[in-house]
């Protein structure tokens, strides 16, 4: 961890390669190359600098660029693999065992192995999400790591530099001049009429514009920790919901996602184009494919629990708003947003039934079941009433001796009615289901059905999204450093009076050095300097790039 | 000396950045799908429901005495299994200070009556119309059981049907003292 100590004199922090006063470089490897790599000024990464605990051993892991980038192509290939066979939650299964059988039934082995090494759920699994996190945290580390000494070196840099680091500069020159002098006063002239901030020194300019573009890359990155963040808050409670719910006409339901509130639908309507209506734009379509919707839309009221109000209780509720929500035009409250999504039509709602007498078929009156909240008994006359004794809304046979509802939904209604007639005052059962009817002995009277009624269901999303504006700021400020690091150009031009009567031109930019030659030309032809040349084109010098203007 | 002060600085500086950053990843493996989840040692959330009789039972009016809190379907057959058991050792623990309700989802006045007529049942119902309790106790399977103790926290979830042995280890289980 020793000291490097310059010939100037300088103590520079282990790790560097550029004096961080006069320039000379310090490692044998810049000392015998031709150019200098001059990213980070030469300064030391701070990480160099120790390597004692356990700690800094941690640190100087994360602030590596290669181990950047390794995290970074593991981040992506594991995210390609992940969309080679259906995440989970695109998986019409809900168990796990199922899970892993539906992989195994479509996908082979290949689906066994996808299922085990967890690329089922792979932006839940606990090692995509330490990738993503190593990737942060290389972000942070790095950056940390380069700015602060790259800043620092920047603004302390000295006007006069030793020759040597000119003369490592990939673009340097060296030649004499009648008079050094006047050519360094045109050149000063000149180079602020480019817009260079220009200082002197003993003999030497430095003339340096748009430094600022240096930390674009750091701003960039900056940009994407924000973003990271942002999507860290989703996982704390209150910062984002994303859930659906399937409501049912006439029903009143609590919104998953947001406690206290209740969403009643009042209906559900989908509308289609007529042939009349829409002939000019749709009339070949309609012919074609018979009808097209024209509105998805389902009417609901909002309501609140009121402050202190508890689950599961009505009394409390108060109605906030009634709205009707279409396609792209959701029902906003508190942040959250519910957006029309899917429907489902005709599920049966009531049944119509009529009471005969099996030998006359004489009607005794009609009497409808709610399906989704039946009463017990319906009068017909005075003497005469039904009783529904029991109720399975999607009846599946029998199972010892009981018959039995699958689901609560009425997909296949069935009755266990008890008819009191005045010929019967004790009552005849009959068990009723679509197209059955069952009778334990032969019955005089009988249960027919008459017409059904039915409702529609909408599918309805929930959405809340606290983070968003967190990550609309960070792809702001994301785009912020692209655009300073893109568009401009840290550009630095060294002039300084060598020995006897010489003159020693360096330049250095980050990127486009194109144009930092064109500039560098104007001030040559203005001021008489030497001519340079570019170490690593050596194709463009500057005769050549002057003979290309004409 | 000076560089000595510095180190240890630094030092301290990476040691709180690099926990923050752990604690940060650990904390979304840690919580991802258990944001809304309740667990156990949570405190049970309050509700209020009405039962079949027109009994209104809020939870904290149990406090100081266990709560067995069943969520069932009349459709769900693992339900109706457990339901007689409930029944006897309701029987045995009603004086005993652990109580149990159970919750009906998605059933209708008829259907639940009919059914309790049916077992016999003798302890509370109350059907949850709006779902909101089964919202607020993120009830997927059912059955689902929760057992409230004394504290008013939940002891434990159980998700599946349960024998009567277990279901009187589970009532003695929070049993108040």
């Amino acid at each position: 961890m020793s000291k490097i100590n310059c010939q100037c004199g300088h103590e520079n922090p282990f790790g560097t390669v550029l004096c961080e006063r006069c320039g000379r470089p310090q490692t044998t490897e810049a000392k015998q190359s031709e150019t200098v790599d001059m990213r980070y000024e030469g300064s030391a990464r701070r990480s160099q600098t120790y390597k004692r605990s356990i700690i800094d051993r941690i640190w100087n892991f994360f602030s590596s660029v290669k181990i950047g980038i390794s995290i970074i192509v593991a981040v992506l290939v594991t995210s390609a693999i992940g969309t080679l066979f259906p995440q989970k939650l695109y998986v019409p299964v809900s168990t796990d065992a199922d899970i892993a059988a539906y992989y195994e039934r479509l996908y082979g082995v290949f689906g066994t192995i996808y299922y085990k090494l967890g690329f089922y759920d792979m932006y839940n699994s606990w090692w995509f999400i330490t990738l993503v996190g190593m990737l942060g945290t290389s972000i942070i580390i790095a950056s940390v790591d380069r700015v602060f000494p790259l800043y620092k070196s920047l603004k302390k840099q000295r006007t006069k530099r030793h020759a040597s680091f000119m003369k490592v500069q990939r673009i340097f020159g060296e030649g004499s001049s009648d008079d050094p002098d006047e050519a360094l006063g045109k050149a000063e002239e000149k180079l602020k009429s480019l817009r260079y901030n220009v200082k002197t020194e003993e003999g030497a300019l430095l003339a340096e514009k748009n430094r600022f573009s240096r930390w674009g890359p750091y701003i960039n990155h900056a940009g994407l920790i924000i973003f990271l963040f942002g999507i860290l808050l989703r996982g704390i409670p209150g910062f984002y919901v994303d859930e659906t719910m399937w409501i049912r006409e006439g029903e009143t339901r609590s919104i998953p996602g947001a406690p206290g509130y209740f969403l009643e639908s009042k209906g559900f309507i989908l509308e289609n184009y007529t042939k009349d209506e829409a002939k000019e734009i749709y009339g070949e379509a309609l012919d074609r494919v018979g009808s097209i919707a024209k509105n998805y839309q389902t009417d609901v009221a909002l309501y609140k629990n009121k402050e202190g109000g508890l689950p599961g209780q009505s009394e409390h509720r108060k109605l906030e708003k009634e709205y009707s929500i279409i396609v792209n035009k959701p029902l906003t409250f508190d942040g959250y947003s519910i957006f029309q999504m899917d429907f489902r039509l005709d599920e049966l709602k009531a049944m119509t039934f009529q009471l005969t007498q099996k030998e006359t078929g004489k009607s005794l009156g009609e009497f409808t079941v709610d399906l989704v909240d039946p009463e017990d008994t319906y009068e017909l006359a005075e003497g005469t009433k039904v009783k529904l004794l029991d109720y399975y809304p999607d009846y599946d046979g029998v199972e010892n001796g009981e018959p039995v509802s699958k689901s609560p939904i009425p997909n296949n209604p069935a009755f266990i009615f008890e008819m009191v007639t005045p010929e019967k005052p004790d009552g005849e059962r009959s068990f009723v289901a679509i197209r059955q009817t069952l009778e334990t002995e032969e019955n005089a009277y009988k249960v027919n059905f008459i017409k059904a009624d039915t409702r529609d269901i909408s599918g309805l999303t929930i959405r809340k999204d606290r983070t968003l504006y967190i990550l609309l700021f960070g792809g702001i400020i994301f785009m912020i450093g692209v655009a300073m690091g893109s568009y401009w150009n840290h550009r630095r031009i060294w002039i300084q009076k060598g020995k006897d009567n010489t003159l020693l031109i360096a330049a250095h930019t980050n990127k486009n050095w194109f144009s930092l030659k064109k500039e560098l030309n104007q001030v040559q032809d203005i001021a008489h300097l030497p001519a340079y040349e570019d170490r690593l084109d050596k194709e463009s010098t500057s005769e050549n790039l002057e003979g290309d203007q004409q | 000396m000076a560089s000595k002060s510095k180190k240890k600085k630094r030092l301290v500086i990476r040691t709180v950045v690099l926990l923050l950053l752990v604690s940060a990843v650990v904390y979304t493996i840690a919580f991802k799908d258990k944001v809304d989840v309740l667990a156990v040692g949570d405190m049970a959330p309050d509700f209020e429901l009405t039962d079949l009789d027109g009994n209104k039972h809020r939870l904290s009016d149990y406090k100081g005495e266990g709560v067995f809190l069943n969520f069932w379907g009349t459709w769900c057959g693992p339900c109706k299994r457990e339901m007689p058991f409930m029944e006897s050792q309701y029987k045995a623990f009603e004086k005993k200070g652990v109580h149990i309700l159970a919750v009906n989802i998605k059933g209708s006045d008829l259907k639940v009556e009919a059914f309790r007529d049916n077992y016999k049942l003798t302890f509370p119902i109350a059907i949850d119309k709006t779902e909101s309790v089964k919202e607020v106790y993120n009830i997927i399977p059912l059955p689902t059981t929760f057992l409230i103790n004394k504290e008013g926290r939940i002891e434990q979830i159980i998700t599946r049907e349960m024998s009567e042995d277990e279901i009187k280890s589970h009532m003695e289980s929070i049993q108040p003292d």
